[in-house]
């Protein structure tokens, strides 16, 4: 990983690779069935790729010749394993001969639409565990390999490397199906889905803990939600998820100092990447056009709002709560009730808020010991918010954010608890 | 098709339930009994007496070894089950979801080995 990053023609070519990757899986596995032969197959044509490109030169069509290469490679094996084990047998009949395989009748485009749709609900399959649906998702579809995904997320590379192969021997011996879900399971499979992308971004937008050399998840979790943009076109949600990523993602440049995160209302708007966020609010436009509201399309909105205030005190906070509003009539969590109250503080006054905010049940969440404490501290109980800023650092997890909190509670002149 | 078992495990924590719950649950699986026999995937099924019941045998020794009572005193055990054929996960989970209702527990999903 780190001479691709070092060499930009080798990392130049790792994108191509990574960018076809998922499609080259996709297809081996609905005609062989088997997603393990496709992974093992698929990685071989992308080392292969990567010997022989640096000389030879990127094909003009990259995703054909890698399916190609992997598809004659696969047939190998098959058939070298057919003489020996019958299973494969019948895979084996119904191959055509290498040499036949025409490489521009490989795939269609509705072929390829429909493969990597059934790849990823096979990977974010709610029969397995989220943690596995997150690897299977980065690995078979995002293309990375099992040391850049165990890297990304401080584990184990051993223990990574047995948590897909666990998960592909689940999928293989309970017969989890490779297919779209039918309508009526389809709004719960993809919400999977979106969570698993949702957290490859929070992964990579506030990670757990500083990794010197890893892959950008962020940039991978924006890659993955356009991909799951292009393959289902007609679901605003999968639009509200890309938006919400792109408007978060172009105040990067601003949410930190030093390690510390800054606060959206402290943030330095000129650094916000404009062509990101004009992005994000064409989508959000989008899905008010859709008219078919979901969580993820509220957040955007919510995002959007936000991102089109040219300085904090210019948020438009009645939309912000009509939004909430909206998004609790709809899908009510205590969160999203944080969130309102938060708002409801800023457009009514710090004892409104603080009065929403009490009532909740969330005394577990560092997010509302946080959002208490800066009511507080804005209502002058200064003693009140030192202690919720306090209880809010014993829970957040998350370096950025607890530097944030030390520094809230040094501006109000009291020393971080030592941790 | 793969044939799955759906088994039902009963906890120690499981609350005592009334004459009128236990007819509405045997009325229950019954009738979903029925709907996968009739189906043509029902394999085999039924519930277990008591684990009180149970007796374990170790022949591994060259001589019979028999012990009065389960296996380990576990807090969760095997309180019924049902194996049926379903062509992919998805159906026996549609099926288990119906099962879980109609006895009124959890059901665990598992594969039988391919022959």
């Amino acid at each position: 990983m780190t001479t691709a990053h070092q060499n930009p023609a080798r990392a130049a070519l790792d994108r191509v690779v990574r960018a076809e990757f998922g499609l080259i899986v996709a297809g081996l596995t609905r005609r062989f069935g088997d997603l393990d032969l496709a992974e093992d197959m698929a990685q071989e044509a992308v080392a292969e790729a990567l010997q022989r490109w640096p000389d030879e030169g990127v094909p003009r069509n990259p995703a054909a010749w890698l399916t190609l290469t992997a598809r004659n490679r696969a047939i190998d094996r098959l058939r070298r394993e057919s003489s020996r084990q019958s299973r494969h047998r019948e895979a084996y009949d119904m191959l055509p001969p290498p040499e036949d395989v025409d490489p521009s009748d490989v795939v269609t485009a509705s072929e390829l639409t429909d493969d990597r749709l059934r790849l990823i609900f096979t990977c974010c399959h709610p029969a397995l565990a989220q943690e596995s649906q997150v690897a299977l998702t980065l690995r078979l579809l995002g293309g990375l390999t099992v040391a850049e995904i165990a890297s990304a997320f401080l584990v184990e590379e051993r223990a990574l490397a047995q948590r897909i192969t666990r998960a592909k021997k689940k999928i293989a011996a309970a017969r989890i199906p490779y297919r779209v879900p039918e309508d009526h399971d389809l709004p719960e499979r993809l919400e999977a889905v979106l969570t698993v992308v949702w957290l490859v971004f929070n992964e990579g937008y506030l990670p757990q803990a500083e990794a010197s050399e890893r892959v950008d998840l962020v940039d991978e979790a924006v890659r993955l939600a356009r991909v799951l943009g292009q393959l289902m076109p007609d679901e605003p949600e999968v639009w509200g998820l890309l938006a919400t990523l792109l408007l978060t993602r172009a105040r990067s440049a601003a949410r930190l100092i030093d390690g510390r995160l800054v606060p959206l209302q402290d943030q330095d708007r000129s650094r916000w990447d404009a062509a990101m966020v004009a992005e994000g609010h064409a989508l959000v436009r989008r899905c008010l056009q859709a008219n078919r509201p979901g969580p993820h399309q509220f957040l955007a909105a919510v995002n959007a709002v936000h991102t089109d205030a040219a300085t904090a005190a210019d948020t438009d906070w009645d939309q912000v709560v009509a939004l909430y509003d909206q998004w609790l009539a709809v899908a009510p969590t205590p969160v999203v009730e944080l969130n309102r109250a938060v708002a409801i503080g800023e457009r009514d006054g710090a004892a409104a808020g603080l009065a929403i905010i009490d009532e909740l049940d969330l005394a577990r969440y560092h997010a509302w010991h946080v959002a208490r404490a800066e009511m507080l501290q804005r209502l002058g109980r200064k003693s009140e918010a030192v202690q919720a800023f306090r209880a809010g650092l014993g829970l957040a997890t998350i370096p950025a954010e607890r530097a944030h909190l030390g520094l809230r509670l040094a501006e109000l002149g009291s020393l971080p608890p030592e941790a | 098709m793969t044939q799955y078992m759906l088994a039902v495990h009963h906890r120690e924590t499981d609350a005592e339930i009334d004459e009128a719950t236990v007819q509405q649950m045997f009325a229950d699986v019954d009738a979903f009994n029925k709907k996968v026999t009739a189906a043509g995937i029902w394999v085999f099924g039924g519930g277990l007496e008591p684990r009180e019941t149970a007796t374990v045998v170790d022949g591994r020794g060259g001589k019979r070894v028999v012990t009065d009572g389960p296996f380990i005193e576990a807090k969760e055990w095997l309180g019924g089950f049902w194996v049926l054929e379903c062509p992919d996960l998805d159906a026996a989970l549609a099926l288990a979801e119906e099962a879980s209702r109609a006895c009124q527990g959890e059901v665990e999903v598992r594969p039988f080995q391919a022959e």
